[in-house]
């Protein structure tokens, strides 16, 4: 008798703190999500409708914005260029970044595994002046070889990152059975080692690629006319007297959405590629 | 022969590559960059690379555009940390606490705003904080309240520059702190429970004191990134109105390439690596304490 009416006096609360839980909920994804809303309701207005008020949710689409982002604005081209650059960094990085990690995991070589977070830590400035100053005099600046070597500062701490524990956890005893069976020390590494680690390298790969093409920095000083790649792109629209709201929305779009598109599908790998430095911490 | 002399070098040949990247592309600017804060080389004033001892950060001391990039920058490290960690423990444990369909859904949003390229998402909120035809000051003057100028004024610039970088980077405390939940024992939940704690009680007591570290190691990494702050405050601001949200991040940018005086740039550079570096030790050395 007593549980049941205690228990019935407790079902409003109840209903009560769930539905507050849903509210909380929505507002934090209404939060997360306004911006992009954002960003694609204005790629498709007209400059009169972007600045109108109040705003209009429902309207007929315009696809101008694309067609001037594309037609006069030469985007096509500082898009292949931000391909080249994130490939180049991410497959350099991980030749040289994949056996270091192997050797930091296999050896223990905390010294040189710190080293190269040490990258991740100290501000990105500090290695960009001294190395623009190296890049002029050898007249490497707005050349796909100064960037993809500066944008390897930022890709390759996340390789080694994300692949060190990975590598730890695949048992030693499976190459040393290659290296007994005749193999030598790279055919285990490239024969054994690395078919074992396909998600590892999937989640270094992606966060390498996505995090070169995001960079604005090392770019926009080291890149010009020949190299330009779309963060810079996107970020000259704005330095002219009346701003392009509407090309410069759907420019937004056209560089967000590979990189949202690639995060969503490869999500379980990315969060875990993202917080697995903090958690073994 | 070859193969055999891999198979017995293999401790330094396999990370070699890696090593002489590093020391290139690292430790070489790293000595380079403190090379050259000794001497007075500028483009812009014609000054060549001669040594000119300590001068770079004697003039530092006495720049009042320098103090006002340290305060900038602590300000907008500060602000950002406290708000995102409150946010993002928060919003681990509000995620945590249910069990519903579609919560998987909630979790990769979590991802957009950080997987977002920082210009283009800057591009987005410059258009939302414009002062006049803004969404924000729209819904603002809809719901009686005040409109603000954001980025636009001296004294909300750098709140305003918080607010985006709190919507871009709240998503990664939550992940990791998530990640730290699922970690956690349920041993002493349950004799909480057994104990007949209330919900907050078991936060505060239990959960909130297991997840300390986690919490630190998430506040570490931010502080990290926070203090580096580049992309969304030159893309926004560029360090304005006036010099009011002009971190030393985008001080030693313009003084390095807009005014091309490398020297002066340079002493800068090693002024805030041992900010950073001081900082990142000691809240390293802090947790080891805790953990004790």
């Amino acid at each position: 008798m007593t549980t049941s009416t205690a228990s019935s006096r407790r079902r409003p609360r109840r209903i009560l703190v769930n539905l507050l839980y849903a509210l909380a909920m929505i507002a934090v994804v209404f939060f997360m999500l306004t911006p992009f809303l954002w960003m694609v309701l204005n790629a498709f207005k007209t400059p009169l409708q972007i600045i109108k008020l109040p705003p209009e949710l429902i309207f007929t689409p315009t696809l101008r914005n694309f067609e001037n982002v594309f037609g006069t604005q030469n985007f096509m081209r500082y898009i292949t260029n931000s391909l080249i650059i994130g490939a180049g960094c991410t497959l350099i990085g991980l030749l040289i970044g994949l056996p270091a990690a192997y050797s930091i995991a296999r050896y223990r070589q905390n010294r040189l595994a710190l080293t190269i977070l040490m990258a991740r830590m100290v501000p990105g400035i500090t290695f960009l002046v001294p190395l623009f100053i190296v890049f002029r005099t050898l007249g490497l600046v707005d050349t796909y070889t100064s960037l993809i070597l500066t944008h390897m500062l930022v890709g390759l701490p996340f390789i080694v990152w994300v692949m060190v524990p990975f590598f730890e956890s695949i048992p030693r005893e499976l190459t040393e059975a290659a290296v007994v069976d005749g193999a030598s020390a790279v055919r285990a590494f490239v024969a054994v080692v690395l078919p074992l680690s396909g998600p590892g390298i999937v989640t270094a790969s992606i966060l390498s690629f996505v995090f070169s093409w995001n960079n604005f920095m090392f770019s926009i000083v080291l890149a010009s006319s020949r190299t330009r790649t779309v963060p810079v792109a996107i970020y000259n629209f704005i330095s002219y007297a009346q701003i392009d709201w509407g090309g410069l929305m759907a420019a937004a779009v056209v560089i967000t959405l590979p990189v949202l598109v690639l995060a969503i599908v490869t999500q379980r790998y990315v969060i875990r590629g993202l917080t697995a430095g903090a958690i073994k911490g | 022969m070859i193969s055999r002399f891999f198979d017995r070098h293999q401790r330094w040949l396999f990370p070699a590559p890696a090593v002489i990247f590093i020391l290139l592309m690292m430790i070489f600017p790293l000595g380079f960059t403190l090379w050259n804060s000794f001497s007075g080389w500028s483009l812009t004033a014609g000054r060549p690379n001669t040594f000119i001892g300590p001068q770079n950060y004697i003039d530092i001391m006495r720049d009042a555009r320098f103090w006002n990039a340290v305060l900038n920058t602590f300000y907008f490290t500060a602000l950002a940390m406290v708000v995102e960690l409150t946010l993002g423990v928060a919003m681990a444990l509000l995620i945590d606490a249910r069990d519903y369909p579609g919560k998987r859904i909630v979790t990769s949003l979590l991802l957009l705003p950080m997987m977002a390229t920082p210009v283009a998402v800057a591009m987005v909120w410059l258009l939302m904080f414009e002062p006049t035809a803004g969404v924000i000051n729209f819904v603002f003057g809809e719901l009686g309240l005040p409109k603000q100028l954001w980025i636009a004024g001296s004294s909300s610039v750098i709140p305003s520059l918080v607010l985006v970088d709190v919507w871009e980077w709240t998503p990664l405390i939550t992940l990791i702190v998530l990640a730290g939940l699922a970690g956690l024992p349920s041993e002493p939940f349950e004799a909480a429970r057994v104990d007949g704690a209330s919900y907050w009680q078991m936060l505060r007591r239990v959960t909130l004191p297991m997840l300390l570290p986690t919490i630190s190691v998430a506040g570490l990494l931010r502080f990290i990134d926070c203090i580096k702050t580049f992309d969304i405050i030159y893309g926004m601001t560029g360090g304005g109105p006036g010099f009011s949200s002009e971190t030393l991040n985008i001080y030693t940018y313009n003084q390095a390439f807009y005014y091309f005086n490398f020297g002066y740039a340079s002493a800068l550079l090693v002024i805030f690596f041992a900010i950073v570096s001081g900082v990142s030790l000691l809240v390293a050395y802090s947790r080891r304490q805790l953990e004790v």
